[in-house]
């Protein structure tokens, strides 16, 4: 692994000058994106550069409840960001998403790292941070998307689901087909992009890994763990997300509580 | 909404029985923090045909879906056959009253399918259903057994709402709340739909229904009893005036 060339901060200048083409087209046929382009520019580099500076503090600690502390405020990222691009909200939805999307995440990295990889010590920042990084965020799309049409089928289809309420439905018997659909909703894209891979794009895990000198071979391996990782933990997320929305949007004694969503005006 | 009273007008009563089977004792509703109706009591007695009556908004349907346990009341009690409300088994209890919306919610597929599928329903697991007795239905409605083949989507809003009559009919109800069944309707087949549901209800002596509607000569040819709801002229409380 002797091939990795790290980037000082010139060239990192030099790199961050290419976003001038971008700037210079926007400018040049008035597409008024400049500011946006130079704020997002900016936001990009802060973010990053803040976020390696805590990574590097936590991996330099060593110590687990750091380690755990920072698992921790990833999933509240995740599940407050999971629930914002959402059309409608219940009272208890950040944390219904916050617990569905940790509980999810947390067990099958926990099961990658400790289970397969087997890892030394259990809590290794360096390999659980980006491994449990990557399934958040494939957790958070798949959440956000199945709540959303969850929340959105229910008022869309209120009338066929108070109807078989009506006639002698369980709550579970009238909402089956819309927790069915929600649960395909969102695992669509995980399960896309797995149908595609390596022949449309280059999972990122895998190129990182490969710029860092490891041969292809053991890469691919890498990133085949890590997709069926992924799979499960969006699986599980999606549907810890959809039972718990599923408990507070109908009643034990089977009603239809639609007045517990407020939509969200963007 | 301001209060809503509710007086009970009854011109003849049908009493076959001394208990009820639907007991309502001074409900109320609220929504957002406004009473939508409260204090309303009545009796639903075997054999009753009873109207609900009273201007748009006076939350007839809503008294109906409470009825049928799809609201909550945030007063009062509802009793079934001697048992709270609350103690009954929410599908079992709505297998027995059930409750017909007012715009009839199909699937896709044919009549049929429609009809077929509230078997798959855990409370009716030990019925089957009965094209025999959906046929008899049909054709006193002076339709033929094409109409189970026709698909849901190109039928109007009319036949939806005799396809949606005929998937709770068929589940032989002891109670019907029917909300405005026969909205969408012309004259003849309103006719013919009162015709098939007063059969449902001759067919055994403890069948009662409930009915909204708007056209006032139908409440008189399908209602014996009268329940008004009205806006209350300065009573908080609302009151009840017997029969």
């Amino acid at each position: 692994m002797d091939t990795y060339l790290p980037i000082d901060n010139w060239q990192l200048a030099i790199a961050a000058s290419l976003i001038l083409i971008n700037i210079c087209l926007s400018l040049g046929l008035r597409l008024g994106l400049a500011k946006r382009l130079g704020i997002a520019a900016f936001r990009m580099v802060v973010q990053l550069l803040l976020v390696g500076y805590i990574l590097g503090w936590v991996f330099s600690l060593d110590n687990p409840l750091w380690v755990m502390l920072l698992v921790l405020t990833m999933s509240a990222i995740a599940g407050n960001a999971s629930v914002n691009r959402t059309r409608r909200r219940f009272p208890s939805i950040y944390w219904n998403s916050l617990l569905s999307i940790l509980a999810a995440s947390a067990f099958v990295t926990s099961l990658l790292v400790n289970g397969i990889i087997h890892i030394d010590p259990w809590y290794d920042p360096q390999y659980v941070i980006p491994l449990l990084g990557m399934v958040l965020g494939n957790a958070l799309t798949g959440t956000s998307l199945a709540l959303d049409r969850f929340m959105e089928d229910l008022v869309s289809r209120r009338s066929q689901i108070e109807s078989l309420l009506a006639m002698g439905a369980t709550r579970w018997e009238a909402a089956n087909e819309t927790i069915k659909e929600a649960l395909r909703t969102g695992m669509i894209p995980t399960i896309n992009s797995m149908t595609v891979l390596g022949l449309v794009s280059l999972p990122g895990m895998m190129t990182g890994q490969m710029l860092a000198g490891v041969n292809p071979a053991n890469a691919v391996r890498y990133q085949i763990v890590i997709y069926f990782t992924i799979a499960a933990g969006t699986a599980l997320a999606c549907i810890g997300i959809i039972l718990l929305a599923f408990r507070v949007l109908f009643s034990p004694n089977h009603q239809l509580r639609l007045e517990r969503l407020q939509k969200v005006e963007f | 909404m301001s209060q809503n009273t509710l007086e009970d007008s009854t011109s003849t009563r049908v009493d076959n029985q001394s208990i009820p089977i639907l007991l309502i004792e001074k409900i109320g509703r609220k929504v957002q923090e406004n009473w939508i109706w409260q204090n309303i009591s009545f009796e639903l007695v075997a054999g009753d045909r009873l109207a609900v009556v009273g201007p748009s908004g006076s939350g007839k349907s809503l008294l109906l879906r409470t009825l049928a346990g799809l609201d909550s009341i945030q007063s009062g009690h509802i009793t079934f056959r001697g048992k709270a409300l609350s103690g009954w088994n929410m599908p079992q209890f709505r297998s027995q009253v059930i409750y017909l919306h007012q715009q009839p919610a199909l699937y896709e597929g044919t009549v049929e399918s429609n009809l077929q599928q509230v078997y798959r329903l855990a409370v009716y697991r030990n019925r089957t259903y009965d094209r025999s007795q959906i046929l008899d239905y049909l054709s006193s409605l002076g339709r033929s057994a094409d109409f189970l083949n026709c698909s849901t989507e190109q039928l109007s809003g009319g036949e939806q709402q005799i396809v949606a009559c005929l998937r709770v009919l068929q589940l032989s109800p002891q109670v019907l709340l029917l909300d405005e069944p026969t909205a969408s309707l012309d004259s003849t087949s309103t006719r013919h739909l009162e015709a098939l549901i007063d059969r449902w209800q001759q067919s055994e002596s403890n069948r009662s229904c409930l009915w909204t509607s708007h056209d006032p000569v139908q409440i008189e040819r399908v209602a014996t009893r009268k329940l008004v709801i009205s806006e209350a002229t300065g009573n908080v409380d609302g009151h009840l005036s017997t029969d």
